[in-house]
């Protein structure tokens, strides 16, 4: 189960979250009230040029002074507050969400071609499976989640989602089968620039895993979504394969298919699948990944969860549901659904 | 004062009311158990070893074969093997040879390990209306790929991919020479893996001309003997194998005495009529793992980049750090052979105590492989006691690519691994190169049994798969999710990298 839906405004003007809360209230028979989340592009336009690190807290004692420590050694600490929140009845508070508006110092990770990016990388992986009681769950540069435990709607007025506005956003409505619903483990997950929803299962999981984590990753969240992140990162940042080749890794065509394509089509989707075979995904799945230029969306190779493209204008919609699509907009046009394993990508251009 | 002799182990026996007299069973039994006196069959019991040859061709079943009828006095130290193993050594002062796998009863730990399935959430597939992709492509892949994609959306493949060998399920059969079996069993592997789409090991006996048809299905092997190794040889493999060491003999060379080298095997070996072919324990130019890059070098070098290469280790308890160290040698995968590995002939004191098991073996190469970031740089195949599509679907999820079998296919050609194949006398013309045993062994039908072998298993494997909500085996390589461990200790649990039931 779960229901997803992301939209991209490819001329980058803001929408609020309070449409895309409404539209995800909409596919509550997705959820059941253990996890929903948000992710948003262009929030923070006054810290654009800072990482934005949103993180959970058990306590603002020992795991805080244990992150401030580590930030404090790679970098600065431009500006950092709790993140505004509102109680809500049907939402039991488990942790204190805290943002930082992070730089770090890029001369401390040598050799790198992207420094600041791998150190950023590395305080999510070393927090995330060292400091008890603090977990980054988001971490990308002018944008940010939020999520946790709750209803779609509870989730989104805990952190009056409609005061943010986005040229992005991604929304995710659990149901959880494989973990406890808790906020950690609520979608959309996220590193550096990359978030994603997803709903499914990924049979692939531990094959996945090992191969994220001899890349230098670390899975703490005890969940197979928590990969999807990585591995978009690992190829689409550290390996610059662009989106649609990183979705022909992640779901790539059959080798019937693959046997009868063109040959330079077909050399070129042989080393995908020789090279990435470690990364290939199996199981049900439709996920929408997005970073600051765009969002794409994808289906596994059987197409076992339903994804449902809309458009209007300069807005593209990639949903679990039409139905969802239209409380967001109810003048979308074009609804098709994509076939199975076809990228589905939004991009700027602005 | 003599020893006497041990009991015997077996003890035939003729329904005479049943028996119709046909003298098959004599005919049969290369191993001399029955002679004709006057009208009478008489039986010899001490020389049979339970090889099954007379009792699948009586017409009449007749034939009945009971184990041990003698018992010692029973002793849980002192077992029968035990003292029967001294006296015969007393007697002897030699090495007591034996064939097959490991005879000891260690618990095997694929029988503790329980695959996964799908229930609601994770839909299972059905492989008889969906695809299946169980191909495997083994040799080095890149880490990663470089392309360019241009401004008008055309992508340029940068990265060169270096040769691969292309299996159309991942079983394979392992290496098994000529000389340690017969030519009609090498051509009724050659002619199953030609069949379905998969490879077959030569061993280190060279490779005979009418086996030249199925050459782009064979893949060379290189021992310490380098028997048969010469240019045109390398040429003809799909890919080269250089051995090190074997499952079931680790740290020692091999041994085909001189009275099996007829005049085939002694052209075939590329050695001199009847002399004994010994490949000894070391490669006398491989002592270090520099001295093994070099050589896979070398037989790439020969032959124009254009084959894969790969290294075959027996399990021992550093071959992780060993493989790591081949991984980063130009070689295209390393073969890990079990300590349940079968063999033509080897001391018994090997067989049974040298080694670790393939199940441990392959986990632990592959999780440090994993550790240092080159698992993607080599492939691994596992070997050595496979008996089953499970047993091969379990060593791909502990790390596997791909798997030989041997025993197995034997089996499949009438095999009861009755353990005398160091004895040349195999009745069912498999571990023999008595041409009156090897002309019972008919390549076309024993060819369509060890396809059927292998096709029935990978479709037992993709059953299993689909079961897992997995459609392609890249996704089931390494995948520990998708195991786990019944009444395992915590110590093996941890080297496999498996939780156990429940978790
Ligand atoms: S050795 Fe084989 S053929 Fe001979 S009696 Fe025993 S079972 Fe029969
Ligand atoms: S190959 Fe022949 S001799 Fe060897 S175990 Fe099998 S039946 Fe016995």
């Amino acid at each position: 189960m779960c229901g997803i839906i992301g939209v991209i405004d490819r001329k980058r003007a803001l929408m609020d979250g309070s449409s895309i809360r409404d539209a995800l209230s909409l596919m509550n028979e997705r959820g059941s009230g253990e996890g929903a989340g948000y992710a948003a592009y262009g929030i923070y336009p006054d810290y654009q040029d800072c990482y934005a690190i949103h993180v959970f807290f058990d306590n603002i004692v020992e795991p805080k002074s244990q992150l401030d420590h580590m930030l404090h050694k790679w970098g600065r600490i431009v500006h950092q507050e709790a993140i505004p929140t509102y109680e809500q009845e049907g939402l039991k508070r488990s942790h204190i969400p805290w943002r930082y508006f992070f730089k770090p110092y890029s001369d401390l990770m040598a050799g790198s071609s992207t420094p600041e990016d791998d150190v950023m990388k590395y305080i999510v992986m070393e927090t995330n499976s060292n400091i008890q009681g603090a977990l980054i769950f988001s971490s990308g540069k002018n944008m940010g989640v939020f999520k946790a435990s709750g209803w779609p709607e509870d989730v989104a007025n805990f952190y009056r989602i409609e005061d943010y506005k986005g040229y992005i956003w991604l929304a995710h409505n659990r149901y959880p089968t494989n973990t406890p619903g808790w906020w950690g483990g609520a979608h959309p997950f996220n590193l550096l620039d990359w978030a994603v929803v997803h709903n499914g299962e990924i049979t692939s999981y531990g094959t996945n895993r090992r191969y994220v984590e001899s890349n230098g990753y670390t899975c703490s969240m005890f969940t197979d979504t928590e990969v999807v992140a990585y591995l978009f990162d690992l190829l689409g940042r550290r390996h610059g394969l662009p989106e649609d080749i990183v979705v022909k890794a992640l779901a790539p065509p059959f080798w019937d298919e693959i046997d009868n394509m063109p040959e330079k089509e077909q050399e070129l989707n042989h080393a995908i699948r020789l090279t990435y075979g470690p990364a290939l995904m199996n199981g049900p799945f439709a996920i929408v990944v997005a970073t600051h230029e765009g969002i794409v969306g994808f289906t596994d190779r059987i197409k076992l969860r339903p994804l449902v493209i809309g458009e209007n204008g300069n807005r593209l919609y990639i949903s679990s549901e039409e139905a969802a699509i239209r409380v967001m907009d109810p003048e979308v046009q074009n609804i098709h659904m994509p076939r199975a394993g076809e990228p589905v990508i939004g991009r700027l251009n602005v | 004062m003599s020893l006497g002799s041990v009991p015997l182990k077996y003890k035939i026996t003729i329904d005479r009311e049943q028996c119709m007299h046909c003298m098959r069973c004599i005919d049969n039994c290369s191993y001399g158990v029955y002679h004709k006196e006057d009208d009478r069959i008489i039986i010899d019991s001490r020389k049979c070893t339970a090889c099954h040859h007379c009792i699948s061709m009586c017409p009449r079943d007749a034939i009945s074969l009971q184990e041990r009828p003698v018992d010692y006095r029973s002793h849980p130290l002192w077992t029968a093997e035990a003292r029967e193993d001294i006296i015969n050594q007393a007697r002897t002062g030699k090495i007591i040879l034996a064939g097959m796998g490991n005879a000891k009863p260690y618990p095997v730990i694929f029988d503790r390990l329980v695959l996964d399935a799908c229930q609601v959430t994770n839909p299972s597939i059905d492989p008889l209306r969906e695809p299946m992709e169980l191909r495997t492509y083994l040799g080095k892949k890149p880490s990663k790929l470089e392309i360019d994609k241009k401004d008008n959306g055309d992508v340029e493949l940068l990265t060169k991919l270096t040769p691969n060998l292309k299996l159309e399920t991942p079983i394979m059969i392992g290496h098994m020479s000529y000389g340690a079996i017969s030519l009609n069993a090498q051509l009724s592997l050659a002619k199953a893996v030609e069949k379905t789409g998969t490879f077959m090991g030569t061993g280190e006996g060279g490779l005979h001309e009418a086996i030249y048809p199925y050459q782009k299905n064979m893949i060379v092997q290189v021992a310490s003997g380098r028997f048969g190794v010469d240019i045109n040889y390398l040429e003809r493999g799909a890919a080269i194998e250089i051995k090190i060491g074997q499952g079931a003999k680790p740290g020692i060379g091999g041994h085909l005495p001189g009275e099996k080298v007829c005049q085939d095997v002694s052209c075939t070996r590329m050695i001199p009529l009847g002399s004994d072919a010994i490949s000894p324990a070391p490669h006398h130019d491989i002592y270090s793992i520099e001295d093994l890059a070099q050589l896979v070098r070398s037989l790439k070098e020969a032959t124009e980049w254009k084959k894969p290469v790969f290294v075959k280790i027996a399990a021992v308890h550093n071959a992780a750090a060993i493989a790591a160290g081949i991984a980063r040698s130009s070689a295209d995968a390393v073969v890990i052979d079990g300590f349940r590995g079968g063999s033509g002939a080897t001391p018994k004191v090997f067989r049974d105590n040298v080694g670790i098991p393939i199940e441990a073996a392959v986990a632990s190469v592959d999780q440090k492989l994993k550790d240092q970031g080159i698992r993607n740089k080599i492939s691994v195949i596992a070997s050595g006691g496979i008996r089953n599509s499970a047993d091969i679907a379990k060593s791909i999820a502990l790390g596997a690519d791909a798997v030989y079998i041997g025993t197995g296919a034997l089996i499949a050609m009438g095999c009861r691994v009755c353990g005398q194949c160091y004895r040349g006398m195999c009745p069912w013309g498999i571990a023999t190169q008595r041409p009156d045993l090897v002309e019972r062994l008919d390549p076309e039908a024993e060819s369509e049994h060890v396809a059927n072998l292998i096709r029935s298993w990978t479709l037992e494997l993709s059953e299993l798969m689909g079961a897992a909500g997995i459609n392609s085996i890249e996704s089931l390589r390494s995948n520990r999710s998708r195991l786990r461990g019944y009444m395992l200790d915590e110590g093996t649990l941890d080297v496999l990298q498996v939780k156990p039931v429940g978790a």
